[in-house]
């Protein structure tokens, strides 16, 4: 798939004849008139601002416990989501959790992203032994099913929360240089290349000015899409208490925290994995609106 | 045909031999010292010195790694830390229960998958196409461990009819086919299944959709072949790349099961790794991951290898 979807990108922004547009510009537009995408876009950035202003907009102290409010249900009297299994509130806690749950499942892409693209511009444009060198190495990932590899690599550093963005890190890498690879290897073929370089161009400068445009299209397609995928990782780490500790707050470990109150409160057990659901399936139909955005031929 | 498996073996076997690399590395990712997990803190010099050479520590680490994989190549896989038994006993009945899983999940995700894909591409655009279309985006999208909850609290907690943890009564662990333990298969295997549902139900319905606006089809039709003729030839066009994404699902499930493992305290890969992971046991680490791995490997290579006995111009290529 990554394949097709790196071809049909490679000749897209050349092909823009609207005039005194870029290319950036036109897609923005279309993405505002898919209601699906925007309303994920509205979707996400709630929840972020919820995040991000939990210190000013969460009614409780996250950590505030108390043994006589425990596993209050969902609408009491000044605790809006209820209370979890120390007494602490919910809302607040979902609030404060939505902190460490983004920076974690956003991060690792943001990283593999900057790695991947350098090194599959680096192995694609470079080619020869590099390339393969590089390819070979990566390809060896690639005989590990990701959600192992990423429970292994962060088991083997031990518990923490640096120690998943690693391990996250690691299992998207090799992806996204698969793509830019790709992608830089049907680039630097082309004429233009080959004109810029006999006009004396440098590598680096061909680089920026000429293979840089043609990459970043499907990668950044390629890495939104790893956004949801990395958040259901990044919790599930935390789930299995190889991500944030506890009494840190994190959608993850709050829904491991709670297992054992699915039988005295299901409700308030299966909350932070809505909203960790609610986020990826967001992620997941921006993504698919950029991709259709992009695709301007269509 | 032959040269070709030879050939796919062939690749295969460098691929094999990095996991191993890569599997006894992963000890040394750790900081510390991998006997910190066996002896104390307090250990006195000479107790350290005579575990490391009965752990092979005090060679360098190549040699170890030789020494290793000679030993893994013969079924020994060393002894757990945790349990004191042999960690190829450990790994294989876990291993058998977590591919039970993983195999009836996968199963159940690729029917289902296809039957959805292949409706939703016929009737492009269609009711069953918006339903099959958000289906298969919440499949993707929902974390698999708050699923195995959800449907924990709804049919094991309220409805009452399935139970919520282990693979038997009483927490047995000896596998049979009788409702009795199939009960317990129920609901992890439906919380797996919607991971590799999702991803069939995308491609399928993206493929046949695809299929059936080519001109092959058209001409087909226009010799009058009828609505099952014609869906026999999409079917054969559509097989290599639909058993390719499935294989790799299957595949990806290995890895995957193991939180849904934890959910359902099934006695899995899943609860080894926890084990291996929480109590540093390096040797079982090491040998569930080059298990799971080498299936991995393994379910890469046959679907390489069947593949072109699906569609004959791949073993050419």
């Amino acid at each position: 798939m990554t394949q097709t979807l790196a071809l049909s990108a490679v000749t897209q922004p050349s092909q823009n004849t609207i005039p005194n547009r870029s290319y950036w510009h036109v897609v923005a537009r279309q993405l505002r008139q898919e209601p699906v995408a925007m309303v994920s876009a509205v979707v996400l950035l709630l929840i972020v601002c919820a995040a991000l202003f939990a210190p000013w907009l969460a009614p409780a102290d996250p950590f505030k416990a108390s043994m006589l409010k425990r596993l209050m249900p969902v609408g009491s009297p000044g605790y809006l989501l209820g209370t979890d299994e120390l007494g602490r509130d919910m809302l607040t806690r979902l609030m404060y959790g939505g902190r460490l749950s983004l920076l974690m499942g956003v991060v690792p892409v943001f990283a593999a992203f900057f790695i991947g693209t350098s090194l599959g511009l680096l192995s694609g444009y470079v080619g020869g032994r590099v390339n393969m060198v590089i390819m070979r190495v990566l390809d060896v990932f690639y005989a590990f099913p990701s959600v192992l590899l990423a429970v292994a690599i962060s088991g083997a550093l031990g518990p923490g929360m640096s120690n998943s963005l690693i391990a996250l890190t690691l299992v998207f890498v090799p992806q996204v240089v698969r793509v830019a690879e790709s992608v830089t290897t049907q680039v630097r073929k082309l004429d233009y290349i080959e004109a810029a370089r006999m006009s004396g161009a440098g590598s680096f400068s061909i680089i920026r000015v000429h293979v840089l445009g043609n990459v970043l299209g499907p990668v950044f397609v390629y890495a939104t899409g790893l956004l949801s995928v990395s958040m259901i990782l990044a919790s599930g780490l935390s789930f299995l208490g190889l991500g944030v500790k506890p009494p840190e707050p994190e959608w993850g470990l709050m829904l491991n925290t709670l297992r054992s109150a699915i039988y005295s409160s299901p409700l308030l057990a299966a909350l932070p994995g809505a909203f960790i659901f609610i986020t990826s399936i967001a992620f997941n139909l921006l993504a698919d609106g950029v991709r259709s955005a992009m695709d301007i031929r269509r | 045909m032959f040269a070709y498996i030879l050939k796919r073996l062939f690749y295969a076997l460098p691929i094999a031999l990095s996991v191993t690399v890569v599997s006894f590395m992963l000890v040394y990712l750790a900081p510390g010292d991998p006997l910190n997990a066996i002896a104390p803190a307090d250990a006195p010099a000479d107790v350290i010195e005579a575990l490391k050479s009965a752990y092979g520590l005090d060679r360098p680490v190549p040699v170890q790694y030789g020494l290793w994989l000679w030993r893994a190549l013969q079924g020994d896989l060393g002894t757990s830390i945790a349990s004191g038994r042999s960690v190829v006993s450990e790994v294989f009945s876990a291993v058998g229960n977590t591919l039970l899983l993983a195999g009836i999940a996968s199963g159940l995700g690729v029917l289902v998958g296809c039957v959805l894909g292949a409706l939703a591409g016929y009737k492009h655009g269609g009711g069953v196409d918006r339903a099959a279309t958000a289906l298969s985006v919440v499949g993707v999208s929902i974390p698999h461990y708050w699923l195995g909850l959800v449907l924990t609290i709804i049919f094991s907690t309220w409805l009452g009819w399935f139970p919520a943890m282990g693979a038997g009564p009483g927490g047995s662990t000896d596998w049979s086919w009788d409702w009795e333990h199939v009960r317990y298969l129920v609901l992890p295997s439906v919380t797996l299944s919607v991971i590799p549902m999702g991803i069939i139900t995308r491609t399928v319905r993206a493929l046949v959709a695809d299929m059936l606006a080519q001109e092959f089809v058209v001409a087909l039709r226009a010799r009058g072949l009828g609505g099952m003729a014609v869906f026999r030839h999409v079917a054969k066009n559509t097989a290599p790349t639909v058993l390719a994404v499935a294989g790799l699902q299957v595949g990806y499930l290995m890895g995957g099961s193991i939180l849904v493992e934890t959910v359902f305290a099934w006695p899995g890969t899943g609860f080894l790794l926890n084990t291996a992971i929480f109590q540093r046991d390096m040797p079982l680490l090491q040998g569930t991951l080059l298990v799971l791995c080498m299936f991995f490997v393994g379910l890469n290579l046959l679907v390489d290898i069947v593949q072109p006995l699906i569609d004959p111009r791949m073993g050419r290529g």
